[in-house]
């Protein structure tokens, strides 16, 4: 193992970069599959899409909870996981899932939801892989029920692990789930602080190349708005390790049509061209339902490939592009990332921004140390996500949607927020309000689709009812 | 949460899910309808140990235990988690449902909520039972408890 190199591939955060400034989307899918046969399938797909891709192994649920044993159990017993158990399988069968497909030109990251990730990223590493996610707040609150200050310090020796391979010459790089949380209900200033502060925790325990993460909620202004408040945040606050902006396309409830899925996707595209995100990670028709086929897989990334590339012919059009706002050529600026130019999209301030920095600053003014900060924010409700039911969660705050989709607070809590208008705003009430708040996307889009397809019946990519192939597991 | 009039008093329901799954706003949605159906619910939250969840359970004494899950281990989780409930005397009798995404293939031929029935359910509710299957079956369940 020692004989091959730490990283055969192009570094992740350079490989975005590159295609960023070529102008190009990088898609990428959420993928596992328990069996290396289908994992090294799905990789290769993922590698031919018709797109700018990365490819992912997303791993299992009994890895992530650290039940390795029952992973072991399942594998023996030829049962089908939700991911692949990458701490199973020996380093040398990941690397065979992973020859002639992660080299030069196609990184692959390991995606995991792990409050404790060492196992995890020491597997990724002997697979000579170097690229994960994640977040000692964000795969902590909604992944488990291990105390927050188990999972920071879990996470510090995670980060060690990976600021380590960088000696050996590889470019490790990890991403912030910090802007997804619950993946819904959940509003942006707290998701773009979080991103933040998980980002800033990165860099402090080594990280040289980050990315942080917005997770498209319910109002596509407001999604705009968000994503430049986070580019401004981190160009202000990283000036110093390489960083890009990454899209996720709706973490809730998905539209149950495949035609509102497609929608939904479209739309995700579109927010992260229009905000200068270098990223995106799809969501494919089969969401609500089950986990997806490789081929609905392959589909949902050539969508989202070419709604984005529509969406970036448009701006163009209408100005010259936009300056890119995540990431920069790393060829000029091997450290450090651009302060965000002005991307094409101009949605009105409502005080996100504001927000977020608020949460930050009143969080790095608890401690130095970023760990403790967070630990210390969440014990006194400075941080305090809504519906969370985490014990270390104070659980003081609750958030609405209003009739536009707009996510504001309904009860702040103990948390610095700014004043505004908002708060006061009615709560979410009962196991109908609750639905109807949760299913507010998905109807949405529904509906939307019903209504496109009976205005252009024959439009394929509205009409198609299913995306065939084949089950992945 | 207020008891309507015509409501017997409630039952102890505990809420919770197993010990790889992490989602839970599926819990808080079952959470708050079993409460404006005038239950006490104790929510467990997410990845819950099976140990834990046994001792729990044995010390509630509950009427009812609601499990839930979605991440597709459901199936798998299950058939380990019953045989231990049913182990502790106090549960043997103790009506347990569970309901969710079971698997990760979003359909089945009902072997699912047969295997689960066999291996000690009271009832499977299946992964397009609507809320009002579960409100039916404890209406009928509050009626037959005795108070
Ligand atoms: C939000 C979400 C998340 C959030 C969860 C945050 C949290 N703490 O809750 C995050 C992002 C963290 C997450 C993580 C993961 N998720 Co997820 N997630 C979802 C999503 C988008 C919505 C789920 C939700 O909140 N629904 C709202 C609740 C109220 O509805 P519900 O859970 O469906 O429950 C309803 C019914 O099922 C029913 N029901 C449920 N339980 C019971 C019990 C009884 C007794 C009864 C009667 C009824 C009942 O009643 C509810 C109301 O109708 C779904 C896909 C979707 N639906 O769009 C995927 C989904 C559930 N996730 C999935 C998976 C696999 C994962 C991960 C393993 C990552 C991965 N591989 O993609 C991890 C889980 C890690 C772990 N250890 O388990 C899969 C499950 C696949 C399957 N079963 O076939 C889904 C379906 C997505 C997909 N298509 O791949 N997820």
């Amino acid at each position: 193992m020692t004989a091959e190199p730490a990283s055969p591939t192009v570094p992740f955060g350079d490989h975005v970069a590159r295609a960023h400034a070529r102008g190009s989307l990088v898609v990428q899918p959420r993928m596992g599959m328990s069996r290396p046969d289908r994992m090294r399938a799905g990789l290769r797909a993922t590698r031919g899409a018709a797109a700018s891709t990365v490819g992912t192994i997303t791993v299992d649920s009994y890895t992530r909870t650290g039940d390795t044993a029952a992973a072991r159990r399942a594998v023996a017993r030829g049962l089908a996981l939700n991911g692949y158990p990458i701490t199973v399988h020996q380093p040398a069968v990941t690397r065979q899932v992973l020859r002639g497909i992660a080299d030069d030109g196609f990184p692959v990251q390991v995606r995991h939801g792990s409050a404790r990730p060492e196992e995890i990223v020491a597997a990724l590493l002997a697979a000579g892989l170097d690229a994960t996610e994640g977040g000692p707040v964000s795969y902590c609150l909604p992944y488990s029920r291990v105390p927050l200050n188990v999972a920071v310090a879990a996470w510090e020796r995670g980060c060690a692990l990976l600021a380590e391979a960088q000696r050996t010459g590889a470019r490790p790089h990890l991403e912030t789930f910090g802007g997804c949380m619950m993946g819904q209900l959940c509003p942006p200033g707290l998701l773009i602080a979080l991103s933040v502060l998980e980002a800033l925790f990165f860099r402090q325990h080594g990280l040289r190349s980050v990315s942080l993460s917005y997770a498209q909620q319910a109002n596509a202004r407001q999604d705009e708005e968000s994503v430049i408040a986070l580019s401004r945040l981190a160009a202000a606050l990283l000036p110093d390790v390489q960083w890009h902006i990454v899209v996720y396309a709706h973490m809730g409830m998905y539209p149950l049509t495949p035609g509102g899925a497609r929608l939904l996707l479209r739309e995700a595209a579109r927010l992260a061209v229009r905000t200068g995100a270098a990223r995106l990670i799809v969501k494919t028709t089969a969401e609500a339902h089950r986990i997806p086929t490789v081929a609905e897989n392959v589909t949902a990334l050539e969508t989202a490939a070419s709604a984005a590339g529509a969406a970036s012919r448009a701006s163009s059009a209408r100005a010259s592009a936009p300056p890119p706002v995540g990431s920069r050529p790393v060829e000029a600026l091997p450290a450090g990332s651009p302060t965000a130019g002005s991307p094409a999209a101009e949605a009105p301030d409502t005080g996100i921004h504001a927000e977020a920095s608020a949460l930050i600053d009143a969080v790095l003014d608890l401690d130095p140390d970023i760990g403790r900060a967070l630990v210390t924010a969440f014990a006194r409700g400075y941080l305090d996500v809504p519906f969370c039911l985490h014990p270390d969660n104070a659980g003081r705050t609750r958030s609405g949607l209003d009739a536009d989709g707009r996510l504001y607070w309904s009860a702040a809590g103990a948390m610095p927020l700014p004043a505004r208008p908002e708060r006061g705003s009615p709560p979410i009430l009962g196991s109908d309000g609750l639905m109807a708040a949760l299913s507010y996307v998905q109807r949405t889009f529904d509906r939307r689709a019903r209504t496109e397809s009976a205005r252009h019946p024959r439009d394929p990519r509205i009409t198609q009812t299913t995306d065939r192939g084949e089950h992945q597991t | 949460m207020e008891l309507g009039k015509a409501e017997r008093v409630g039952l102890d329901v505990v809420v919770s899910t197993m010990a790889s799954d992490a989602h839970t706003w599926n819990l808080v949605f079952l959470q708050l309808l079993l409460e404006e159906l005038g239950h006490r619910v104790t929510n467990l939250g997410a990845c819950v140990p099976d140990t834990e969840l046994v001792a729990e359970c044995r010390r509630l004494a509950p009427d009812l235990i609601v499990l839930s899950s979605v991440n597709g281990h459901g199936f798998i989780d299950a058939q380990r988690v019953i045989p231990g409930l049913r182990a502790c005397p106090e549960l043997l009798r103790t009506r347990v449902v569970i309901g969710g995404k079971l698997g990760i293939t979003g359909t089945d031929d009902g072997s699912v909520a047969r295997t689960l029935r066999a291996a000690g359910f009271d009832e499977v509710f299946e992964e397009h039972a609507s809320a009002d299957e579960l409100r039916s079956f404890v209406r009928a369940l509050s009626a037959a408890v005795p108070v």
